[in-house]
């Protein structure tokens, strides 16, 4: 961890350094990794989040201390939302709402419950909490939000936190010092890949003060990389091996379990 | 020990898969079927995609069968040319499935027509082969001679016109309903993601009246080919074709069905069929629960290309 934070440190002396008159709290992170690869032990992975608070020079603390919002959003992607019901008798996908360019990954941590940290109205504002951020449905045509507990919205998050892709924590972000804190995005085996954004946000007494974005990448290496692109780009090539490995494995053991 | 699966992109346990492959091998080894409609619902069961499952199990079914082919040709006991007969039709069914497959995948009823087709054809073909095979041991039961149901009898099939002569199966035919056959399992298969191995062997039997010495070994090389051919259009069109989940499976698969070709060589014909009428129904059943029963999930989430 240690080592992990030098260049961090570093960083901030030259910061600090540059002497650009500070009018207001500076925000710094670094994350652990900016490439997750996905090999085929991939069963999900940590990143740590680490980030710095530097305060206004001169000005005393804040008495009520700094809290941080961290927002991580997946590659987004439009998906669609069954509902089963009873149609003469048995279990159908009868009606469906379509989530445009919906993230696939959303994952809020912050150090508190953020009812607690910023007003409805900037969360809202700010996208800050699951229950904030905007999933807009395409409704005949119509691309719009729509209420909170608009059923196919809360079934379509309930979903996601199964599978663990969407997550909001109240006591995920943790204050080292009071100005030194880290987080862990907890990515689970199935994440999608693709570019993920980090967006971390600073408030104090229920106001933003300082916003700082970064991003990170998943991608599937090597063999895996091999396979999904073999299979999305050239289908039938694939196809053909699939059979091929398929026609090899049936003659080995036919070969194998020989008995006359 | 976790393997990550490139398609189906989640992470699952090497061995639960394996000795999936191993049991459901041993099945199909003890009955000369390919074992897809066991081995499709498990690996939905475990939550794999039913999309994937479906189109992952074709390249496995497709090893097993080879095997079984390979042993049946040693032994000469299947018809080559009921079985290019049989293929005609079968590829033009497995196009069309796959074809069917991709149009019920968008329009987001794919898991409802493969839950009432294993119910419908599992139900009904399991308490046929109950009946027959529960018939049969009663009569040997009271010690008279199995009724053997060849020439003699003609069903309307054997009227019709474009007749053919099968040397090997030692039968003149008729080559529509051979065609039909053949495209019935090519076109269920695809959908299903099973071989049609169960459903094709009691088709050559009743109604072709094809000699039970060659029909498993000219089945195997339907559900082969059709398999195959489903594994490559399946990968063209869907791209959902898992090759390190079919490669477990195959590996798995074709060393299970040794062992159950071994065990199923001691249990008599009747029985093995009561056995499997068994299974087969159960299976059926399972999907009739899980369609009437309110499933504690109502909602899913379908993305477009994918199944997550």
């Amino acid at each position: 961890m240690i080592r992990r934070l030098l260049p961090l440190v570093a960083m901030l002396a030259v910061l600090g350094a540059s002497g650009a008159p500070a009018r207001a709290e500076r925000l710094v992170t670094s994350l652990s990794t900016y490439r997750v690869s996905i090999a085929s032990n991939f069963t999900g992975a940590d990143l740590v989040l680490f980030g710095t608070v530097d305060p206004e020079r001169g000005s005393p603390p804040r008495r009520g201390g700094y809290d941080i919002v961290v927002t991580v959003i997946g590659p987004r992607q439009t998906v669609t939302t069954w509902r089963k019901e009873r149609i003469v008798g048995i279990w159908v996908n009868a009606e469906s709402r379509t989530f445009v360019d919906a993230p696939t990954y959303l994952a809020v941590l912050a150090n508190r419950p953020v009812e607690a940290i910023a007003n409805p109205e900037l969360r809202r504002r700010l996208q800050i909490g699951i229950d904030s951020t905007l999933l807009p449905q395409d409704i005949s045509g119509d691309v719009a939000d729509v209420v909170r507990d608009d059923p196919f919205r809360k079934a379509f998050v309930r979903l996601r936190n199964e599978h663990g892709l969407y997550l909001e924590r109240s006591n995920a972000v943790t204050f080292l010092t009071p100005t030194l804190f880290r987080t862990a995005i907890p990515l689970p085996s199935d994440v999608p890949v693709g570019t993920y954004e980090v967006d971390v946000k600073l408030f104090a007494d229920g106001a933003m003060l300082a916003r700082e974005h970064s991003a990170f990448e998943i991608y599937k290496a090597g063999f895996e990389q091999l396979v999904a692109n073999g299979a999305r780009n050239h289908g039938i090539l694939y196809g053909l091996c699939t059979s091929g490995l398929a026609l090899m494995v049936g003659w080995l053991a036919s070969v194998v379990f020989r008995r006359d | 020990m976790q393997i990550y699966l490139p398609i189906a992109e989640l992470s699952v346990n090497v061995f639960l898969i394996f000795v999936m492959g191993l049991a459901v091998g041993f099945i199909s080894g003890m009955f000369g079927i390919g074992g897809g409609f066991l081995m499709t619902p498990l690996l939905i069961f475990i939550g794999i995609p039913p999309a994937v499952a479906v189109a992952s199990v074709t390249g496995q079914i497709a090893a097993s069968s080879f095997t079984g082919a390979i042993t049946y040709w040693r032994r000469r006991a299947l018809d080559p040319a009921l079985a290019m007969m049989l293929l005609v039709g079968g590829i033009i069914g497995t196009t069309a499935g796959v074809w069917l497959f991709s149009v019920l995948r968008a329009v987001g009823q794919l898991d409802i027509t493969i839950g009432v087709s294993y119910l419908v054809l599992l139900g009904t073909v399991g308490s046929l082969m109950i009946g027959e095979s529960a018939q049969a041991i009663i009569r040997s039961r009271q010690g008279k001679p199995t009724e053997i149901r060849r020439g003699g009898s003609h069903l309307w099939i054997h009227g019709l016109p474009f007749k053919l002569r099968f040397k090997q199966s030692k039968m003149y035919v008729s080559t529509i309903p051979v065609w039909g056959i053949g495209f019935i399992i090519g076109f269920i298969g695809a959908v299903m993601g099973i071989g049609g191995g169960f459903l094709l062997v009691p088709m050559l039997i009743y109604l072709l009246r094809v000699p039970t010495n060659v029909v498993i070994g000219t089945s195997m090389v339907l559900t082969l080919v059709t398999m195959a051919f489903a594994t490559v259009l399946h990968a063209a069109t869907n791209h959902l074709v898992d090759v390190v989940l079919a490669l477990i499976l195959m590996v798995g698969g074709v060393t299970g069905a040794q062992f159950g070709a071994r065990a199923g060589q001691k249990i008599r014909s009747e029985q093995l069929r009561l056995l499997l009428g068994l299974l087969v129904l159960a299976v059926g059943l399972r999907f009739a629960f899980a369609l009437v029963v309110q499933p504690d999930e109502l909602y899913m989430v379908r993305t477009a290309e994918g199944a997550t």
